[in-house]
């Protein structure tokens, strides 16, 4: 492998290690947030001790992601020198203002976990907002800046200097609505279905009690609910990010596509592999028109195709797959939770989901981290070859340090280690703290001030 | 004021309180270790409980003096990227073992002794290497051609074991004065005497070695030994602070039951101490931010950009320093959290 290709490969797996938890921060936050709620209105204390263990497993995930996220920031001057240089000279704003995002999250997540005991019911919700208002802001902001590298503005250049730096346009790029509504919505679409998942799995459990068979239940719905919300918001929102690619990238949609002739009423692809020596998409099922009608709202809409680009600017093909995956798991999930509350409204009177169901169910929560892996995977590898859309390619961007081979395999297997750890310690907490123990603790403390 | 001159102030203000939180933070992790074994004081555990809530916070100046950096002086990012790429990457490697270990510990109350010798080691080894980073920019170890850095030469060289010396004297000089004031925060007065006892050793210690690094300094980089000796009045100043504080950790406070020393002076006159030298230090590194490849005039970022940069710091701060100073009644002054066992 040539040092580009590790560099890619070790920075591409830093973000795909960090994204997991950075999606959780901002996905359990939300619920945690949600089910403090649910229980000032409906008094069930289920739905504390929910928030109260989500809060436990939020914690444990903070541990890395603070710092797998510290280690992307550094990363990227350390491998992409080039590339922060216009970052630094263009779209600095939003790294700034991220960072006092993350100083709140940090805040009030310290305060939220360490001090819990001494803080207020309203205190403590005060803080648990702060902390998924300061998760949220961050990923809207990081977010800013990764719309930036696709749709490019603010900014001239002149024999290769850059001048005429408009910071705020920069920061409002074309995609960034776009592209920051979709980051957000699919981070609460996905920790919703992660405790979906979970709920699901432990209720597949044949021994367990009445009350714990009651509580996952509560748990489980709950979820299917704010995610089939959530999903069918990022869908909606993702059909506009699509119409931002048709305007503003449109090798990029090509490429997702696998659309080589320019055309009208192109039709829309799903499935099939490139195949490059004949210059078409081979055994995709294809919808006549729709993917001009989607592109632009009109059957007649002309779709570039690839054949109109230069073949140096082709995005990889793998990412017609990638994009397939991440819309297809999506439209599943949003089925999935639609279905699960049409057999629960019509069970009324049974307590749960058909076991099949549940099996089904239980994947959700990987499903749903895969679509995100998919998708950012699309949105970076398909802006390839360039990492500043048609203005820095990433050749030039990336570091000329040689041997980043050893610190590809020793931050990989620092990757693996902490994975590891977070499950084993994540499976040990909730082995030690049962759902019974915390029953009894409300047992002996029943009274919980409402506002 | 011009731009660069303020933009690089804001960096050296950030670098300054990164460089205090981080003594304390992982100076505290040092002492951790230092006194698990011996379970017969509190050292330990005083340590821990300052620790468990602060280090993401601190966690987060780290970042906040990078990215700064990355939009005050874009044009430094290239030298800085390929220089750091060998202590950033270890510095990263051990900041997340740290971190990680620090929450496992607190959520499942096990690897008690697997946690205090990570945290310790860590404690020792990611101050060394935030240190050695002095030298590299003072000049010298910098490949001309390639700009990679000479691994080598920085670890062969004795002005940076002078420079490791001082920044680990210095750590844990600044983390005892702090954990001694904790404690009596905390009423623990045996504790008190632990850490003040070894504040006392150390105190000399880092004056010696502040005087070995600029007497060695002169192998690599005469520039700046040059420089930092205009700089005297500063110095002059700054050894005052730490000759006052280092007598108050010997007068007999009020309250006659007390142990000796006024550990609340001390810790801000050497504050003090290490922010008039530290100030003289960024002084005489101008014009530089790296030996002799760049200046700041020539590393700034463009005016509109560090218009937005400013405005949105001060925006950024005002919304903070609330925070701050919730998070410090809660954890630094509440006697809840202090007294418990």
């Amino acid at each position: 492998m040539d040092e580009l290709t590790i560099a890619r490969s070790l920075f591409g797996s830093s973000l795909a290690f960090h994204i997991i938890f950075a999606t959780l921060g901002v996905g359990l936050p939300f619920m945690i947030l949600i089910s403090e709620i649910i229980y000032q209105v409906t008094g069930d204390r289920d739905y504390t001790l929910m928030a109260k263990r989500w809060t436990k497993a939020q914690a444990i995930l903070l541990g890395v992601a603070i710092p797998s996220g510290t280690i992307v920031g550094v990363q990227l001057s350390l491998l992409w020198p080039r590339f922060m240089e216009v970052v630094g000279e263009v779209i600095a704003l939003p790294f700034q203002i991220e960072l006092f995002a993350f100083f709140i999250e940090a805040l009030f997540m310290s305060i939220y976990v360490y001090a819990a005991d001494r803080l207020s019911p309203v205190s403590r919700i005060a803080s648990v907002f702060l902390v998924a208002l300061g998760g949220g802001a961050s990923a809207v902001l990081i977010t800013s800046a990764n719309a930036w590298m696709n749709t490019p503005t603010g900014f001239e250049t002149s024999d290769g200097q850059i001048t005429n730096v408009q910071p705020m346009q920069a920061f409002f790029n074309p995609s960034f609505p776009s592209a920051a509504l979709h980051v957000l919505v699919s981070a609460w679409m996905t920790g919703a279905f992660v405790i979906a998942g979970l709920a699901a799995w432990r209720l597949l459990r044949r021994k367990q009690g009445y009350r714990e068979v009651r509580y996952h239940q509560k748990a489980l719905m709950m979820s299917l609910a704010v995610g089939g919300i959530m999903s069918l918001a990022t869908a909606w929102n993702g059909h506009a990010a699509g119409q931002v690619l048709y305007e503003y990238q449109p090798e990029k949609l090509a490429a997702a596509e696998g659309h080589f002739e320019t055309q009208a009423y192109a039709p829309l692809a799903l499935g099939g592999v490139v195949d490059l020596e004949k210059g078409e998409l081979v055994g995709a099922i294809k919808i006549p028109w729709m993917l001009s009608f989607l592109a632009d709202n009109r059957f007649d809409a002309v779709v570039k195709g690839l054949n109109d680009f230069p073949r140096e600017n082709w995005p990889p093909f793998y990412v017609h797959t990638l994009f397939n995956l991440m819309v297809g798991i999506g439209t599943l999930l949003m089925i999935l939770s639609l279905v699960s509350w049409i057999i629960k409204w019509r069970r009324r009177h049974r307590e749960a989901l058909p076991r099949w169901l549940l099996w089904i169910l239980s994947s959700t929560g990987i499903l749903s981290m895969l679509a995100i892996e998919f998708g950012w995977i699309f949105t970076c590898s398909g802006r390839q070859p360039w990492t500043v859309y048609h203005y820095q390619r990433t050749a030039e961007s990336v570091t000329r340090a040689t041997g980043l081979g050893l610190w590809f395999v020793l931050f990989i297997s620092l990757y693996i280690l902490l994975f590891i750890g977070t499950i084993l310690v994540m499976r040990s907490y909730f082995k030690r703290h049962p759902l019974q123990d915390e029953w009894k603790q409300i047992q002996a403390h029943p009274t919980e001030r409402r506002w | 004021m011009n731009d660069p001159l303020l933009a690089i102030s804001l960096v050296w203000l950030f670098v300054f309180i990164y460089a205090i939180l981080g003594s304390v933070d992982f100076g505290a992790g040092f002492w951790s270790m230092f006194y698990t074994r011996k379970r017969d004081t509190q050292a330990g555990s005083i340590a821990n409980r300052f620790l468990s809530p602060t280090w993401e916070v601190t966690n987060v100046f780290l970042v906040l003096l990078v990215v700064s950096l990355v939009g005050f002086f874009p044009a430094a990012i290239y030298t800085f990227g390929m220089a750091l790429l060998i202590p950033g990457s270890l510095v990263l490697i051990l900041l997340t073992i740290r971190s990680a270990f620090m929450v496992f510990h607190y959520s499942v109350q096990r690897f008690r002794d697997t946690l205090d010798l990570v945290s310790g080691v860590t404690g020792v080894l990611i101050p060394a290497l935030l240190v050695s980073i002095l030298p590299i920019l003072a000049g010298g170890f910098i490949d001309p051609d390639t700009h990679m850095l000479q691994v080598g030469k920085l670890f062969t060289s004795p002005v940076t074991y002078a420079y490791l010396a001082f920044g680990l004297a210095s750590e844990l000089f600044l983390s005892a004065t702090f954990l001694a004031d904790y404690s009596r925060e905390a009423d623990d007065e045996s504790t008190y005497q632990v850490f003040r006892k070894h504040a006392v050793r150390l105190g000399p210690f880092t004056l010696l070695t502040a005087v070995l690094t600029t007497l060695l300094m002169g192998q690599e980089a005469v520039w700046l030994r040059e420089h930092l000796l205009d700089q005297r009045l500063w110095f002059i100043l700054s050894s005052l602070c730490f000759f006052i504080g280092y007598l108050s950790l010997f007068w007999r406070p009020r309250d006659g039951n007390k142990a000796r020393g006024i550990p609340r002076l001390a810790f801000t006159l050497f504050i003090a101490q290490y922010a008039l030298a530290s100030f003289a230090y960024g002084r005489a590194h101008l014009p530089y931010l790296v030996y002799p490849y760049l200046t700041v005039e020539g590393s700034i970022t463009n005016p509109e950009m560090l218009r937005y940069l400013l405005i949105s710091f001060m925006i950024g701060m005002a919304i903070l320093v609330p925070g701050f100073y919730y998070f410090w009644r809660l954890f630094l002054k509440d006697k809840r959290y202090l007294h418990q066992q």
